[in-house]
């Protein structure tokens, strides 16, 4: 179809080159409107069927291409994606987080995959292809999709709380000296890459860029604790983003780098949203984990939890107008999500407004604490953003913080020497009466005090979460006598 | 399009056997995309960004194109194709899992009772 006058050749008859170029623009416009409609759950489950269109219009059009005509190598592995597709659709909600990392590290390695071959196939049969800009956009591939393969791999297992990987940030004396020195160094084997291509070592720097790429993952996320993980797997998604639009630049693919682009962009906004709500910086979360911990000693006077009961606690609630309740990670570790739920519909029952306070980063993941209480059933319209339910904390009667810590820990606004201080907070502190579950009365995954636990208005309720909701509620139920 | 610029390789820009594209119109492409991504994403409520980033997941598996090239390529020798095997492997596994994932999730999200929520308050 090459014919003498290719502008001719193009218009008169339109080739199957140019009908799947088209399928791509029409995928690339749906993917866009996928996320578009994204925007509000009224119109969420519609972009997922856009987005599912589109993909599959990718697919089919990538498969019709003349030159794809080996078909058991395409058909086999879709068909043994199935299986694990089907069982990480199906994972239950408070394991998403680990889910989440898992599918980045998947991504991750395909695209390492597609470059580290698509190098591999051009330095053997068409040297020519190599271009400086080409195999720059491959060794930004291979560095970025391997990186975060064993990255995600560890953030997944740090979530799923495996017994082999310790949960505290990992750190030894040097550490930032060698992660410089290995980032130096594929700094150097790509540049060399990049200048010469085609010259008999470069399989072998290839192939030590991909060892230095999957050391780079693992390295970036064993230093970073349980409670920064909304942030690193917002980066490791953008990751796994700009790893698909490296590819589309090796392939000269304008959908893979709109596709790309979209999920990069998706991931660097939830980092900023992310780190901004834990008042750090990227490098702040990437690199500064360390010390971070080491909280100034356990100096200063022995202070007291009042404890209480939670029959004691359901008389309050009952009496209350506005109950606020903080979810944090320890409800999802409890699983108490639905008994979360029958507390809210008690108390709704007696007429008492209930809300749900959700701080950007509570939970694992963003917007984890809204997927597990929908899951619960509980209307979306109680759950309410930090910034929207502060102005209310003042005219809330009782405040019921459950298993979260840090988001609520008011020396974030008042002490200045405090690891999380200017960390924006839910304000429970400003509440008439704060009820806080705890697990055990050690300090939480920061390892820092919580003033509001000592507060005078402050009654702590010792157990799991999922039991003492449970019991609040059975009281609210139960007890005739309660009014 | 047609197939002119395998030619034009061995320049620097060199690129596109497929379409022509140059360096600057892939830059061009991936700068709108990533301004229409930070401004469309901007937009999403807090509330679903846990199925947003599933969402996004299962879009990023739109690796499986170069995955599909290279697995059923007829040029490509076995043991590249199996590299382009494993990576279309995982890159379905995430296409089914991500958009599945995702519709389980936003199926959950239900508006109060008579839609506002009867007690009023801050909505989102």
């Amino acid at each position: 179809m090459n014919g003498p006058h290719p502008l001719a050749a193009a218009w008169s008859l339109p080739g199957i080159t140019t009908i799947i170029e088209l399928a791509y623009l029409l995928a690339a416009g749906l993917f866009i409107m996928s996320l578009h409609w994204m925007g509000d759950p009224k119109t969420a489950r519609r972009g997922v069927y856009a987005g599912v269109f589109a993909m599959t219009l990718a697919v089919l059009f990538t498969w019709a291409r003349p030159e794809v005509n080996r078909h058991l190598w395409i058909l086999i592995p879709i068909a043994l994606a199935i299986g694990p597709g089907l069982w990480l659709a199906n994972v239950p909600l408070t394991a998403v987080p680990q889910r989440t990392a898992l599918s980045h590290a998947f991504g991750g390695l395909a695209a390492g995959l597609v470059g580290t071959a698509k190098f591999l196939y051009w330095y053997h049969t068409e040297p020519d292809m190599l271009s400086a800009f080409r195999v720059g956009a491959i060794v930004l591939e291979v560095l970025l999709g391997y990186l975060t393969f064993t990255g995600s791999i560890i953030a997944a297992a740090k979530l799923q709380e495996v017994k082999w990987l310790p949960q505290r940030p990992w750190v030894y004396r040097g550490q930032h000296i060698v992660n410089i020195a290995a980032f130096g160094a594929a700094v150097i084997i790509g540049a060399i890459l990049i200048v010469s291509p085609t010259a008999a070592a470069a399989p072998y720097l290839l192939a030590a860029l991909v060892l230095l790429a999957l050391n780079f993952g693992w390295m970036l996320v064993m230093p970073i604790g349980g409670a920064d993980m909304p942030t690193v797997i917002a980066i490791l998604n953008a990751y796994a983003g700009l790893a698909a639009v490296a590819m589309g630049f090796v392939l000269d693919n304008t959908l893979l780098i709109t596709a790309g682009a979209l999920d990069g962009s998706s991931g660097l906004i939830l980092s900023i949203i992310m780190c901004k709500a834990m008042n750090r910086s990227f490098s702040n979360v990437l690199f500064g984990a360390f010390g971070q911990v080491q909280q100034k000693a356990a100096a200063g006077e022995q202070k007291v939890y009042k404890p209480e009961t939670p029959e004691d606690a359901a008389a309050v609630m009952a009496q209350a107008s506005l109950v606020v309740i903080v979810p944090g990670y320890g409800m999802a570790v409890a699983q108490a999500q639905h008994k979360v739920r029958e507390l809210y519909d008690q108390l709704r029952k007696r007429g008492v407004t209930v809300k749900f306070a959700i701080h950007p980063v509570a939970g694992r993941m963003p917007g984890h604490m809204n997927v597990l209480l929908a899951e619960a059933e509980i209307p979306y319209t109680d759950l309410v953003e930090m910034d929207e339910i502060n102005p209310d904390m003042p005219q809330c009667d009782a405040c019921l913080v459950l298993g979260a810590n840090d988001v609520v820990n008011p020396a974030a606004r008042s002490d200045p020497s405090s690891p999380i201080y200017g960390m924006p907070i839910i304000d429970a502190d400003k509440a008439r009466a704060v009820y806080a579950v705890k697990r055990s009365k050690n300090p939480g995954f920061a390892g820092i005090d919580n003033e509001l636990y000592f507060l005078d208005k402050t009654r702590m309720l010792f157990g799991d979460a999922k039991a003492v909701v449970g019991e609040i509620t059975k009281a609210l139920s139960g007890g005739s006598g309660l009014h | 399009m047609p197939d002119t610029s395998h030619h034009l390789s061995n320049l620097w820009l060199a690129a596109a056997p497929s379409g022509g594209l140059d360096l600057v119109s892939m830059l061009f492409v991936f700068m709108l995309s990533t301004f229409i991504g930070i401004g469309v994403i901007r937009r999403v409520s807090r509330l679903l960004h846990t199925p947003l980033m599933s969402l996004t997941n299962a879009i990023s598996a739109i690796a499986v194109i170069g995955a599909i090239i290279i697995a059923g390529g007829e040029s490509y020798p076995p043991w590249v194709r199996l590299m382009g095997s494993i990576a279309l492997f995982a890159s379905m596994t995430n296409i089914i899992s991500g958009f599945m994932i995702t519709d389980r999730m936003l199926r959950m999200f239900r508006a109060g009772p008579g839609g506002a929520g009867g007690t009023g308050g801050p909505q989102k």
